[in-house]
């Protein structure tokens, strides 16, 4: 795709009622505006709760939601499965968030025996973990060969807040490496989930004003390469944030050398 | 403390002081661990310092301490005799030494916090609850809505002879309240962004003007014995106008709740309920101003979680003035700041700004995205006083207004 488009880029935000819990709205707000920022239109287009997901879109955002709220969400999801892969499939970009990562693999297997299916955009499975993984995280993403046309991701920051325990299929390639907080907390030590215009991932922030790389890799898969745009304040947060979770993991591993000891 | 046991006392104090060790040593808010410390040493000591009082618990994750202050100047007005939590200790630890300073028998009326409310129905024996509202707050620490929601209404449930005042306006407090005796007011729309889905079925609410419902299985806003139009409370087809020296229309919904209260359950005229809240100025350091030196003064307003913050940015914006947004996320804020983006800082375009607090830099990046002008200053006096124009607008999250009512308030009492 070239760096010009005739029509405004569209960023939906999949169901904000139901998966909007931890401030996922700025996902979007981000990405709207840092096209704008750079005379690219774009515009927020909600979809509301209940109706069916276009095959439209450029972006499609899906973030993180409470237990029931997931099951709606996931109803919705399941019926607008084929218009949501058409797209992607056709070029659109898909970030998803926690309940939404969940909601992209193939199921989540509750506490309760029972099982919510997902759209299986890709091979990965969620059970409901003993406890939530709750607090700042840091991924150190893996270069990837679906980094194009943007430069390989900087070092991530958000915080988590889930129980879910996600294991990755055989050939599907994470986000990145885990250095302090749980990330997909199945053992692996990895954080989320790649594939061509599409990230998975269990960082709140939200992760786009705490990452603003991140949020022009998914621009430049829709709008090709990018005008540079000021974000020294986005990166002072960023660094801020990435000391915020380094302690963390201090303080993790301490813990875990004295329990290891005693 | 005079009537109660020796070890009642002890009890007391000791509960106290474990509280303040776990918030000084950062550890918590000290809820559990005090009640705990407490109900060790004197399994029964809320029950005997309750013995005397007739108690009133008022309860909502907003406007409780505001609610409670409202119905407490209500009744004094009415000239009872009464014992109130008037600075905001809403646990089992500061609620305990409220009581054991009554002198005699008389009424308590009590803000309890929303997770501590099931746990002290029973040992205080309450006889009303005034419940507001439900949202999202310190997801981090409390998890769902819907999980405080259900266990007020398991309280209704072993209750259902329990005398309730509550919101009928929202839906979680309606899923809460409706096994119980209760009297509805309806405190119009307000934060609906926590309630998509229907408490009882998990179907989605359907929202209108007229409140909220579910086709699912028919959960719906209940006829309301009052409701709020515009200023005026209209209870029982009387129209109580509520003329409050408190600001915002949050603060018209809280003394709607304590009018309503005092009059369907207290038996208080309702002009004389109206008049004695309208004489409310400050709640434990709520909109105190500070002095900012060459004549300036800042004005203080605390907004803890979305819902909070939504009301007082739609009230900021139609007020001239600077505003500081002041954000910390420490373990009594909840350490996840995310809902900043769920907030409508857009109100505040136009307005000159500066983004303050430990979280200072979370906040700037959601003004920059707001496309609201702002200074980056961690200090909020010292944003303030970098701000133009006579009044300015601090609006802090919950520590950094505890850090400056502790340094600037002059109400604690």
């Amino acid at each position: 795709m070239s760096g010009t488009r005739e029509s405004a880029v569209r960023v939906g935000l999949v169901y904000p009622e139901l998966l909007g819990t931890y401030g996922d709205r700025g996902n979007a707000v981000v990405l709207v505006q840092r096209c704008r920022w750079r005379g690219i239109p774009a515009e927020l287009v909600e979809i509301a709760a209940g109706r069916p997901i276009p095959d439209s879109l450029d972006v499609y955002l899906f973030g993180g939601g409470e237990d029931d709220p997931q099951s709606m969400a996931a109803a919705g999801m399941i019926a607008s499965r084929d218009a949501v892969e058409r797209a992607w499939r056709g070029g659109a970009a898909v970030l998803a968030v926690c309940a939404g990562f969940q909601l992209i693999g193939h199921r989540y297997d509750a506490s309760d025996g029972s099982a919510i299916e997902g759209i299986a955009l890709v091979d990965a499975v969620t059970r409901a973990g003993p406890s939530r993984l709750i607090g700042e995280v840091v991924v150190d993403p893996a270069p990837s060969p679906f980094d194009a046309p943007s430069p390989p991701l900087p070092r991530l920051t958000g915080f988590e807040n889930h129980g879910g325990r996600t294991t990755l299929g055989p050939g599907v390639a994470p986000l990145g490496r885990v250095v302090a907080g749980g990330g997909n907390g199945d053992g692996s030590g990895v954080d989320g989930a790649r594939a061509e215009r599409l990230v998975g991932t269990y960082l709140h922030g939200p992760i786009l004003p705490r990452n603003p790389a991140l949020a022009d890799l998914l621009l430049g898969w829709v709008c090709g390469a990018l005008p540079s745009l000021d974000s020294s304040l986005e990166e002072r947060l960023r660094a801020e944030r990435l000391r915020a979770g380094r302690a963390r993991g201090l303080r993790k591993w301490i813990l875990d050398r004295s329990l290891a000891r005693g | 403390m005079s009537r109660a046991s020796t070890r009642t006392r002890v009890a007391v104090t000791a509960g106290r002081a474990t509280g303040w060790l776990s918030r000084v040593t950062g550890r918590g808010q000290g809820a559990t661990i005090s009640g705990r410390v407490m109900n060790a040493i004197a399994p029964g000591a809320l029950a005997e310092l309750a013995r005397d009082q007739h108690v009133t618990l008022v309860s909502a994750t907003n406007g409780k301490t505001t609610t409670t202050k409202l119905l407490a100047a209500a009744l004094r007005a009415d000239g009872r005799p009464l014992v109130t939590n008037s600075t905001g200790a809403n646990l089992t630890s500061g609620i305990a030494p409220i009581l054991a300073s009554a002198t005699g028998p008389g009424t308590a009326v009590l803000e309890v916090d929303e997770r501590v409310l099931p746990r002290v129905v029973d040992p205080l024996r309450a006889e009303l609850l005034v419940l507001g509202n439900l949202s999202r707050d310190q997801l981090d620490r409390y998890g769902e809505v819907h999980a405080v929601g259900s266990a007020w209404r398991r309280v209704a449930e072993q209750h259902p002879g329990l005398a309730v005042v509550a919101n009928a306006a929202d839906p979680h407090v309606v899923w809460a309240a409706e096994p119980a005796r209760t009297t509805w007011v309806d405190l119009g729309a307000g934060w609906r962004n926590d309630a998509a889905t229907c408490p009882r079925c998990g179907a989605l609410l359907q929202w209108d003007d007229e409140g909220f419902a579910c086709d699912g299985c028919g959960f719906a806003r209940p006829p309301a014995h009052g409701r709020l139009d515009g200023d005026t409370l209209v209870l029982d087809g009387q129209r109580i106008p509520l003329r409050l020296a408190l600001p915002g229309r949050w603060n018209v919904a809280n003394a709607a709740l304590a009018v309503t209260a005092a009059v369907t359950y207290f038996g208080v005229d309702a002009a004389a309920a109206a008049a004695a809240a309208a004489t409310v100025e400050t709640v434990a350091g709520r909109y105190m101003s500070i002095p900012l030196g060459g004549g300036r003064a800042a004005r203080v307003l605390l907004a803890k979680n979305p819902a909070g913050w939504s009301e007082v940015l739609h009230y900021l914006a139609a007020e001239p003035g600077s505003v500081v947004i002041a954000v910390n996320a420490r373990v009594a804020d909840g350490k996840d700041p995310s809902w900043l983006w769920d907030v409508p800082y857009e109100l505040l375009r136009g307005h000159p700004a500066a983004a303050s607090g430990d979280r200072f830099l979370d906040v700037a990046v959601r003004l920059r995205y707001a496309e609201v002008e702002h200074l980056v200053e961690r200090d909020p006096l010292a944003a303030a006083r970098a701000l133009p124009g006579a009044t300015v607008h601090i609006v802090a999250s919950y520590t950094q207004f505890s850090a400056l009512y502790r340094e600037f308030g002059d109400d604690r009492t």
